[in-house]
């Protein structure tokens, strides 16, 4: 037999090995995202201040901005919620979508810990957020002032994340608009 | 006891009903059922929508119903979720290109199994063949000794 072939089951081993590496540091929980790449999808739906305003895609389109989907059910939403105040100071526009969650409870947590958002669309039913693929809260979404999805994080967003995932790309899409 | 046995079954009626689906077909309750066990819940790792109790497979099971009574086909349906939630949600993905090594790989490892078994099999048909060369041999040879030894007499 050929002595080469000896090898073969330390050589399948050796692939193996490196395979199963590789997929430790992968995080199994995280989905790909379908709709970066594609524009944000149709809705329409109430503000979250006022039930008579009704908010629809094109409110969004225009402007580069950041679309946060956040509850008050969602406890990470609070830790988040510092980081998405200091950005909407330093001028980005953060949009609101206020996921499942309760109208009054969702005002008062905004008046109790500022509110960063341009506005919040109320999203009670989750509808808006199947059609975006949300699967948990927070949810942030970065978009282009053609309204398309550039990018899009599951989980808080904070100063790591905001540095290694969004700053260059919206540096970028902001000087695109000029 | 059978006041115990009463309440039992009440409240397993209570529970039961509190979770029925309507369909305007019932036809589309066994294709929702097929749906829902072969959707995964995009919260929950090892789950699919049957089994999840997560709000989010709670929405997505009110979604596939909606759109089965919008007579939407079992394609439509999944491509509708997956242009969403991708292929994560598939228990059954397609083949392509993210999947065919998922896909192929059960059938490449069965191929190198039957090649290597083959090759097995003809290395020890070859072995046969060469004891029974020595066998016919020394067949012979006897033969022969007995022959010699006859002619002797």
């Amino acid at each position: 037999m050929n002595r080469l072939a000896l090898f073969l089951p330390l050589a399948l081993f050796a692939v193996l090995t490196i395979v199963l590496l590789l997929g430790l540091d992968k995080d199994p929980a995280e989905l790909p995202s379908a709709l970066v790449g594609e524009p944000f999808p149709a809705f329409t739906l109430p503000s979250l201040y006022d039930a008579n305003r009704s908010l629809d895609e094109r409110n969004i389109a225009g402007e580069v901005v950041l679309v946060n989907v956040w509850a008050t059910w969602c406890f990470a939403c609070r830790i988040e919620h510092v980081m998405l105040n200091q950005l909407a100071e330093q001028g980005v526009k953060v949009i609101g979508l206020n996921y499942k969650d309760n109208r009054e409870a969702a005002i008062d947590w905004l008046k109790e810990r500022g509110d960063p958002y341009v506005f919040s669309i109320f999203d009670e039913q989750g509808r808006l957020g199947i059609d975006l693929g949300v699967y948990g809260a927070p949810e942030t979404y970065l978009l282009d002032a053609m309204g398309t999805i550039r990018h899009r994080r599951v989980g808080v967003v904070d100063d790591r994340v905001w540095d290694s995932e969004f700053r260059d790309l919206y540096a970028q899409l902001m000087a695109d608009k000029r | 006891m059978p006041i115990g046995l009463a309440a039992a079954l009440f409240t397993s009626m209570l529970f039961g009903s509190e979770n029925l689906v309507k369909f305007s077909d019932e036809s589309l309750r066994i294709r929702y059922q097929t749906l829902i066990t072969e959707l995964r819940c995009p919260k929950c790792q090892n789950q699919n929508l049957a089994d999840s109790n997560a709000p989010i497979s709670q929405d997505l099971r009110e979604e596939i119903q909606r759109m089965l009574e919008q007579q939407m086909s079992n394609r439509e349906i999944k491509q509708h979720l997956t242009s969403r939630y991708s292929d994560f949600i598939l228990y059954r993905p397609d083949v392509n290109k993210t999947t065919y090594l998922l896909w192929g790989s059960p059938l490449a490892i069965l191929m190198i199994g039957l090649l290597i078994a083959v090759r097995l099999n003809r290395r020890n048909r070859i072995h046969a063949g060469s004891l029974d060369k020595t066998e016919v041999d020394q067949e012979s040879r006897i033969a022969e000794i007995l022959k010699s030894g006859e002619d002797d007499k």
